[in-house]
């Protein structure tokens, strides 16, 4: 950047003095984790105790994760966050791509009724969608975690926005290369969306990685729990588990997530910030 | 492609979500409002009609206006800190201030993470005696204090968390606004010599409020939808000083099992989002967009 796009950075005194709030707000919000990290590694009796030379350890990783199913967790987990991006991508495409793309009657009530979900999400209809789920007959699977998430409106309105940028003169010339309405999806916008679905991805994964009270009450057994859940039945039976353990399986629970940010640390905020933008 | 086939096409593009949205959002919105007026079934008693009962109930249950209060000191408690700590985050990552890149990382991290998680290892920071806060404080000569375990600081408590969850995450938004905004807008300041905080007060600022639009609203719908945290630290108590609506809705639908009533409570919950989503609508929007 030009250094006139920086005349307005702090300088002096002034930058001196927001460095240190900046690197103070920093160091509180990274302490907590810090604090989990080093209860994790080390044994009991150092919880609380900050000596520098204390002894690292995994056996509180050891004891977590033949306490509890967690690696039946982390499976349902896994299978759950790919079940409902696969769904989800399929349904917001096409949907995306008709509202995009298309005039027919009661377009914009249709929309409008998309949108509703934004305000009214899943997390809240948990009685109904509960009965529902009775009803069908599919409660305590995986599936009937998923089912309520996967016509995501937020996805179906964040395509809509990137296939309208795509140029007519690209839709019409695959037309006439003899392409139908679904190739021309296909090869045509979905190729030119590629940021988008990246980004949309990781919020969707991390998300339902992360959610917590619809899968509490729609599992009841260990063959659907996700890690949250089992997280949460975990910590919950008090019988003398001590916290160096329960700091452990939080760590554990989060770690594969937390891995994975780390890594693509760049990514993750980029797409966070694309799918704040649209 | 003549008009009726298009619209067919449209159609059937749109069929699969539709289904999946009128089964899962839009029927259960409307069967909840119909539940509401009758009552829960019980053994061999079916359900039957009550009327406005169950809303009558709910005027008289004390519980319902204590987590009607608390939700909204909740939401007044962590929405305004949490924004202003975003913007303070958002414009400190943007300068290029020394190791921005930790603090990024530092902001954002809480974001990733299962709240369900957090709220682990915030409980060990608040249990009395031996949890990290209590270590501080007892050195530095303060009684102990059961932080979670008393009604005056379980909510707060709660909130720090909240505002420490959030703030990261709407640090993103501010973050891509700043980034977008053009610099010569800083050029044409420096010229006429404004200093760096009129230049945030008068030009910054009002420049965020679209973004600040949409992470208010996205918080307010998060104040009401997120209450995990609720089961991990302290299950509504003390003396329900931190039963949120979603979290007694919770309770009376799922452990005691009355789902009339849990409709009912779900329709208040419901009429709050409809609330939010009108003042956007028609309010707000209105008034923040410079183009």
């Amino acid at each position: 950047m030009s250094a006139s796009a920086t005349v307005h950075e702090p300088r002096g005194a002034g930058r001196a003095l927001e460095s240190v709030a900046a690197w103070t707000l920093g160091v509180l919000w990274i302490l907590p984790l810090a604090y989990a990290v080093w209860t994790a590694f080390h044994p009991a009796e150092f919880s609380t105790r900050f000596v520098p030379g204390a002894p690292l350890t995994l056996d509180n990783f050891v004891k977590a994760w033949n306490a509890a199913p967690f690696a039946r967790y982390f499976v349902n987990t896994v299978v759950l966050v790919t079940t409902i991006l696969a769904a989800q991508l399929v349904l917001v495409t096409l949907a995306a791509y008709a509202f995009a793309r298309y005039r027919f009657p009661g377009d914009d009530v249709a929309f409008a009724l998309v949108l509703v979900q934004l305000m009214i999400m899943p997390d809240v209809l948990i009685v109904e969608n509960y009965r529902t789920m009775t009803v069908l007959g599919i409660k305590d699977t995986i599936l009937s975690i998923g089912l309520p998430y996967m016509a995501s409106a937020f996805g179906i309105f964040l395509l809509r926005q990137t296939f309208k940028t795509v140029p007519r003169e690209l839709d019409e010339a695959a037309r006439v290369e003899g392409c139908s309405s679904l190739q021309t999806l296909w090869k045509v916008y979905v190729p030119l969306a590629k940021p988008t679905y990246v980004a949309y991805a990781l919020v969707s994964v991390s998300y339902h990685w992360n959610n917590f009270l619809w899968p509490l009450i729609i599992t009841e057994s260990v063959e659907s729990r996700p890690v949250t859940v089992g997280l949460q039945v975990f910590a919950s039976t008090d019988q003398g588990i001590d916290w160096s353990i329960i700091t452990a399986a939080t760590l554990l629970t989060t770690g594969p997530l937390l891995v994975a940010f780390l890594l693509f640390q760049r990514q993750f905020v980029q797409s966070f910030m694309r799918a704040g933008i649209k | 492609m003549n008009r009726a086939t298009q619209w067919i096409h449209a159609w059937l593009l749109l069929l699969p979500a539709a289904a999946l949205l009128a089964l899962f959002t839009h029927y259960p919105a409307v069967a909840n409002l119909w539940h509401s007026f009758f009552s829960t079934p019980k053994g061999a008693r079916p359900a039957v009609f009550v009327g406005l009962d169950n809303y009558r109930n709910l005027v008289d249950d004390p519980i319902f206006w204590q987590a009607f209060a608390n939700n909204l000191w909740y939401a007044l408690g962590t929405i305004p800190t949490s924004i202003a700590i975003a913007i303070a985050m958002a414009v400190w990552v943007n300068d290029r201030l020394p190791g921005r890149g930790f603090l990024r990382l530092a902001y954002f991290t809480p974001t990733v993470l299962p709240m369900i998680a957090v709220a682990n290892i915030w409980l060990f920071f608040f249990t009395p005696e031996y949890g990290l806060l209590e270590q501080v404080t007892g050195a530095l000569g303060f009684a102990s204090h059961n932080w979670l375990g008393s009604k005056e600081t379980a909510l707060p408590a709660l909130m720090v968390v909240t505002i420490w969850k959030e703030a990261g995450f709407f640090m993103i938004f501010y973050l891509a606004a700043l980034q977008s905004m053009s610099p010569h807008l800083a050029e044409a300041a420096a010229i006429e010599g404004a200093s760096r905080w009129y230049f945030f007060r008068r030009v910054t600022l009002p420049l965020l409020m679209p973004t600040t639009l949409f992470v208010l609203v996205n918080a307010v719908i998060n104040a009401f939808r997120l209450v995990d945290h609720v089961f991990v630290m302290t299950r509504g108590g003390p003396d329900s000083a931190t039963t949120l609506l979603l979290y007694y809705v919770y309770e009376i639908g799922f452990r005691f099992w009355d789902s009339a009533y849990a409709a009912a409570l779900t329709m208040v919950l419901l009429a709050l989002l409809a609330v939010v989503a009108l003042a956007q609508f028609f309010f707000l929007d209105r008034k923040v967009h410079y183009q």
